[in-house]
């Protein structure tokens, strides 16, 4: 009965805007390499993967507060507050460097308790509450950088947004033209940055009981008391961990960028598109659905539709009206449940 | 004093400590400029017109946003709303510029209702797709670039002259305070607003057409917001890109400082007066003390939080 | 067996807004027994089981569980305590798997997370347990039907080593080949010494599968025997009472009345199979039947609420269904219903009592577009006086009265639109006495204004002492109609109970 393949096909089938929207985010990935002029090359797949890091990550922050039924509307801020901090940190002897990598997140990371402590226990709507402590995030950014700039580590820069064999050739880990190293040399370090993120923070913290309350509250939040589940506990460690993976985001754009830049404009933008992504991904905004994973997915076709523009030569102008246009659509189907409910009473439900 | 104030209404709470804390940040900021530079123009006719001039615009968007919120939704299509109304009605110009700027609100405003109505897309991400699309479109329209039309005359009076010594543009939201004010407490479309925010399902089966009331409520946001946009663009003389990225946050801020329930079904008006009030003049104190960004947003933050935490606070879950 | 009973309740009481759902209980029960809990709707069982598991607290009184006194702050002390309630209303949550739901708190873990294999693998053995091999533990519980999900609730109650196992009404949405398996399965925990209580309305079933049964009414606890001591007749009336303190207003001679309503072979979804009716001007019809009949699904499509009914409905003069209920209350039919919930289809609880009052009638208080003051309060103010509403201000919030009062609000709503068709679902349910005198004499009273009323109740004697005709409705259909001196408890509750179609459970 539970052989692997009919697990696949449940999964799937329960699955199915998620499927979607790795399904559309291939079609569209294959067409951009067929279209691109110069074919597909590790040049351009690494330039799309830097691109797409700080999206993701911001995406992936916006899931959990999500899958809560809720909203965090400070990740973008959160991210810049979080590159602000790596822009005056990530420098100096490697030690130094670590040193402060390791203040950018934890940085984060405890702004997101913040956010959970006044979401529990000032029992305050998500969304009212991190609409102000997103301003106060701003804030802190402008206080440590006035005025866009920076001074982030040369070599780390050059070697988290390159590909596998430059990493190991700046740090001279190994020999970087080792035979074996060969095949996977290519590879692009920010893609392996989110795929490691994902898979090692985001897939294990699903399987704890935590993580499994937080889709319980979004799904049925009587229940998941009557069932005796740790309530403040998950809505406490959903923002936390949403602050975390906005810090991921922050860290990688500072050294991205090698800059941090306390820009409202930028930090708005994030925290929207951080939503648009998770729909896209196949996350309820009513909770209880859905996952980091699809967001990371609904992140990656924001980002595949821009460089669209870029190959075709369509008018870059053009690009909030189609990234619009591909939201509504997509949300749109979503809404065929309605035409299917019998009893209207079900709507408001 | 404490048993006067615990007889006050649940809903009538937010706007007499909003009401408290205007007074308090006027009489901190007097204290400062009086010992700074030993005048006091906080409380000179002049400067609180001005500053209620500008706070004019974020007063109309408040207003349309707060139909939305007390049903329970919002509507963050309101910034492309603003430069769209602007952008065409400049573009259009003549007599014809009020009513494009208008009829865009109205188009954008019945987009976003009949989504979020009929086919129940949560109102946060469908007007965030609209707001995109209009952004897309005005981007479009002008090629990115400033666009080089001017404001007509008449906009122009609206929004920069004075009339009788008071700026007219004050006496334009005095009238859309009147017009939402009347909407909602006389008219059996404001009274749907709020049995419908409170309760969707007890509303329509009360006879309450709840779909219609949501476009409705959709339709005045985007009226609203045009009509800021249109002010904004004779205040200063063109419209441009972006113009309206500064009137979101704050707005929803305005409305639920003045003590309207985020989930919908409790507010009132005369609330959302005081929270943008008290937005505008923290903001125009802030930028009186040569607070830099950085604090204003901290400050700004921490007051939404704190005043929240004074009255905003949901009920404890019980089994 | 021990000195001290394994359960203990002495002197419980729980009030709610001034009203008792439990009063001065003492109670007992002991391990290796399956003990039925007989009663009304309304006596107080629903409320006793909260109360044993944890959900609510008692205002009076002490537990004791194996002689240690207990008082949980929630269900998962009560759990952990070995006491599992199996709730009407379902304790899975919809969008996770059945395996994650059976094992929700407390799952099997390896390196500090979920071990989804040994979570697998328990909910396999746990539904073969309870024959439901055909549960795919991967599949989604939103996925499963309502019967399928009342056995995954049974599984997922299994799984936590009851001591003391909770059935509150569950085998009413189950099969009947569901409900043979868990006959087994609860014979089974007998045999291991676990102690069930046992909440149902079904006779038959009691009979076959409980050794000791205990009556409640009204909140109080009646009297506690072993099977065999009394017969079938002597249960039912510890049940219903004879001090029964409702008192009716005096029926009307019988007279023939020329049909206002005309409900013709209506059907909807699989909840309403050809349901035919008719109510005249000045007539009190009772709807009666076993709850989920259809009885709520009729009055919905009456009033235009539900999508894709067949059939013919005809008002009056007027034809077909009414799309939505704004048109179903507007001339010319002119349609009102008290919805079976106040709390969440009735009344919009934060808003004030006038607000409530006006909500269907903003249209009559009106000039021009205009709400006129003078008109709003001075319809408010007779709304209130008509009805007696007792209240302070009516710009209170409604949620500061008490249930009586917030359903006189209700109906009061209606009555400003001056209804032809009153479709009242189950408006006595958990109001106080005085009360409802108060509706059954303002029911006899807008009949007598000659409008058609038709009337759900659950309790049988309000259908007897209101009504000139009831007809009984089971699996979406009329299946009795009973008129004059045949409306009878009897009668009643045999039609309801459809007793030759189905003895034991609803097939699905």
């Amino acid at each position: 009965m539970s052989t692997p393949l009919a697990n696949l096909a449940t999964s799937i089938r329960q699955n199915r805007a998620f499927t979607g929207a790795v399904l559309l985010l291939v079609a569209l990935f294959l067409l951009y390499n067929v279209l691109h002029p110069r074919g597909f090359s590790s040049a351009v797949l690494i330039q799309n993967a830097n691109e797409s890091v700080a999206i993701v990550f911001v995406a992936m922050a916006q899931t959990i507060p999500v899958l809560l039924g809720g909203l965090d509307l400070s990740v973008g801020a959160v991210m810049t507050l979080s590159a602000c901090i790596a822009s005056v940190l990530v420098n100096g002897s490697p030690l130094q460097i670590i040193l402060g990598m390791l203040v950018t997140l934890l940085a984060g990371t405890a702004f997101g308790f913040c956010n959970g402590l006044i979401v529990v226990y000032g029992r305050l709507q998500p969304i009212i509450a991190t609409l102000a402590t997103g301003a106060i995030a701003m804030g802190l950014a402008l206080f440590i950088r006035p005025k866009p700039g920076g001074d982030i580590d040369g070599d780390l820069n050059w070697a988290v947004t390159n590909s596998l064999w430059d990493f190991v050739d700046t740090y001279g880990l190994f020999d970087a033209d080792a035979a074996w190293f060969a095949p996977v040399a290519w590879i692009p370090v920010p893609l392996l940055i989110i795929l490691v993120f994902g898979a090692c923070v985001w897939l294990p913290f699903r399987r704890t009981v935590t993580g499994r309350t937080i889709y319980a509250i979004g799904s049925a939040e009587g229940a998941a008391y009557m069932s005796g589940l740790p309530i403040n506990r998950a809505k406490i460690a959903a923002f936390t961990l949403a602050g975390f993976f906005a810090a991921c985001g922050g860290l990688y754009l500072a050294i991205q960028t090698a800059s941090g830049n306390a820009d409202l404009t930028q930090a708005g933008a994030y925290t929207l598109n951080s939503i648009a992504a998770v729909v896209l991904g196949g996350t309820s905004l009513l909770g209880g659905v859905g996952g980091a994973i699809g967001s990371l997915i609904g992140a990656l076709i924001l980002r595949v539709i821009s460089f669209y523009f870029r190959i075709l030569s369509i008018d870059p102008l053009l690009q909030p009206l189609v990234e619009g246009l591909v939201l509504l659509a997509a949300v749109s189907l979503g809404a065929v449940r309605v035409l299917r409910i019998r009893n209207r009473l079900d709507l408001f439900r | 004093m404490p048993s006067a104030f615990s007889r006050l209404r649940p809903e009538d709470k937010p706007v007499v400590i909003s009401a408290a804390f205007i007074v308090v940040i006027l009489i901190l900021g007097t204290v400062y400029t009086l010992i700074t530079q030993g005048s006091a123009p906080l409380f000179s006719p002049n400067y609180l017109l001005q500053q209620l001039q500008t706070g004019a615009f974020l007063g109309i968007v408040a207003a349309g946003m707060m139909m939305v919120i007390l049903l329970g939704h919002i509507d963050l299509s309101v910034p492309w709303t603003l430069t769209a109304a602007a952008m065409m009605a400049t573009a259009v110009g003549g007599e014809m510029a009020l009513p494009t700027g208008i009829a865009v609100g109205i188009a954008v405003g019945l987009v976003n209702g009949l989504g979020v109505a009929y086919l129940r897309i949560p109102s946060m991400i469908f007007t965030l797709g609209v707001d995109s699309v209009m952004r897309g479109l005005m981007v479009w329209h002008t090629g990115g670039f400033a666009p080089q039309d001017q404001a007509t005359p008449l906009m122009r009076f609206l929004a920069a002259e004075k009339l009788l010594g008071i700026p007219v543009a004050i006496f334009v939201w005095v009238l859309v305070s009147l017009v939402i004010v009347t909407i909602l407490a006389r008219t059996a479309f404001g009274r749907s607003i709020y049995a419908t925010g409170n309760r969707e399902a007890a509303a329509y089966l009360s006879g309450i057409r709840t779909r219609w009331v949501i476009v409705g409520a959709f339709v005045i946001s985007g009226i609203c917001a045009a009509i800021a946009g249109i002010l904004l663009a004779g205040y200063s003389t063109k419209a441009y890109q972006g113009m309206g990225n500064a009137f979101l946050l704050p707005a929803i801020a305005a409305v639920v400082i003045g003590g309207t329930r985020i989930l919908g079904g409790q507010g009132r008006y005369v609330g959302t007066v005081v929270g943008v009030t008290l937005i505008v003049l923290l903001n125009s104190v802030l930028s009186i003390m040569q607070m830099p960004e950085a604090g204003r947003q901290v400050i700004y933050g921490s007051v939404i939080i704190g005043m929240l935490l004074v009255y905003g606070r949901d009920k404890r879950l019980t089994g | 067996m021990s000195a001290h009973p394994f359960l203990q309740l002495s002197g419980v009481s729980k009030y709610f807004a001034g009203t008792r759902a439990l009063e001065n209980v003492d109670f007992a029960c002991e391990r290796g027994s399956i003990h039925a809990v007989l009663g009304e709707n309304g006596a107080g069982k629903s409320t006793l089981i909260k109360i044993i598991s944890g959900v609510l607290r008692p205002d009076t009184g002490a537990l004791s569980l194996d002689g240690q006194p207990f008082d949980f702050a929630n269900p998962a002390q009560a759990n952990a305590a070995g006491i599992v309630c199996i709730f009407q209303e379902l304790s899975l949550v919809p969008d996770l798997t059945v395996a994650d739901n059976i094992a929700l708190a407390q799952p099997p873990r390896r390196y500090g997370m979920i071990d989804r294999r040994a979570q697998r693998h328990r909910a396999e053995a746990l539904l073969a347990r309870i024959k439901c091999e055909d549960v795919d533990p991967n599949a989604l519980v939103r996925d499963l039907s309502l019967s399928r999900r009342q056995m995954v609730e049974i599984a997922k109650a299994l799984g936590k080593q009851p001591r003391l196992l909770i059935l509150d009404e569950a085998t009413s949405a189950l099969t009947r080949n569901d409900v043979e398996t868990v006959y087994g399965l609860l014979a089974d925990l007998r045999q291991d010494n676990v102690a069930s209580l046992f909440i149902s309305h079904r006779m038959n079933e009691v009979e076959r599968l409980c050794d000791t049964l205990s009556v409640f009414r009204n909140g109080r606890h009646v009297e506690t025997f072993s099977k065999g001591a009394k017969t079938d007749g002597q249960i039912v009336r510890l049940m219903i009472g004879r001090e029964v303190d409702a008192q009716f207003p005096p029926k009307p001679a019988p007279t023939p009345h020329v049909p206002h309503l005309h409900v013709d072979n209506l059907s909807w979804e699989k909840r309403l199979r050809g349901a035919s009716l008719t109510v005249g001007r000045g007539e009190i019809v009772g709807l009666g039947g076993l709850d989920g009949q259809g009885q709520k699904e009729l009055m919905l499509a009456l009033f235009g609420v539900l999508r894709g009914v067949e059939g013919r409905v005809t008002v009056g003069e007027t034809q077909g269904v009414p799309t939505s209920p704004a048109i179903a209350k507007q001339a010319p039919r002119r349609i009102a219903l008290v919805p079976e919930d106040r709390k969440t289809e009735g009344l919009m609880l934060p808003m004030s009592i006038a607000d409530n009052l006006l909500a269907a009638s903003y249209a009559y208080v009106s000039v021009g577009p205009f709400i006129n003051p003078m008109l709003e309060s001075q319809a408010v103010s007779e709304a209130i006086a008509k009805l007696q509403i007792k209240i302070g201000d009516p710009q209170d919030p409604v949620a500061t009265l008490s249930g009586g009062n917030q359903q006189k609000v209700v109906i009061a709503k209606w009555l400003m639109t001056d209804p032809d068709v009153i479709l009242l679902n189950d408006p006595t349910r958990g109001i106080d006495v005085g009360t409802k005198q108060e509706i059954y004499r303002l029911m006899r009273r807008l009949a007598d204004e000659g409008r058609a009323i038709l009337f759900y109740s659950t309790d049988y004697a309000e259908l007897i002492g209101c009504c000139e005709r009831v007809a009984i409705m089971y699996d979406g259909a009329i299946v009795a109609e009973l008129s004059g001196d045949a409306v009878t408890e009897e009668a009643i509750v045999s039609a309801a109970l459809n007793i030759h179609a189905a003895p034991v459970g609803v097939a699905s």
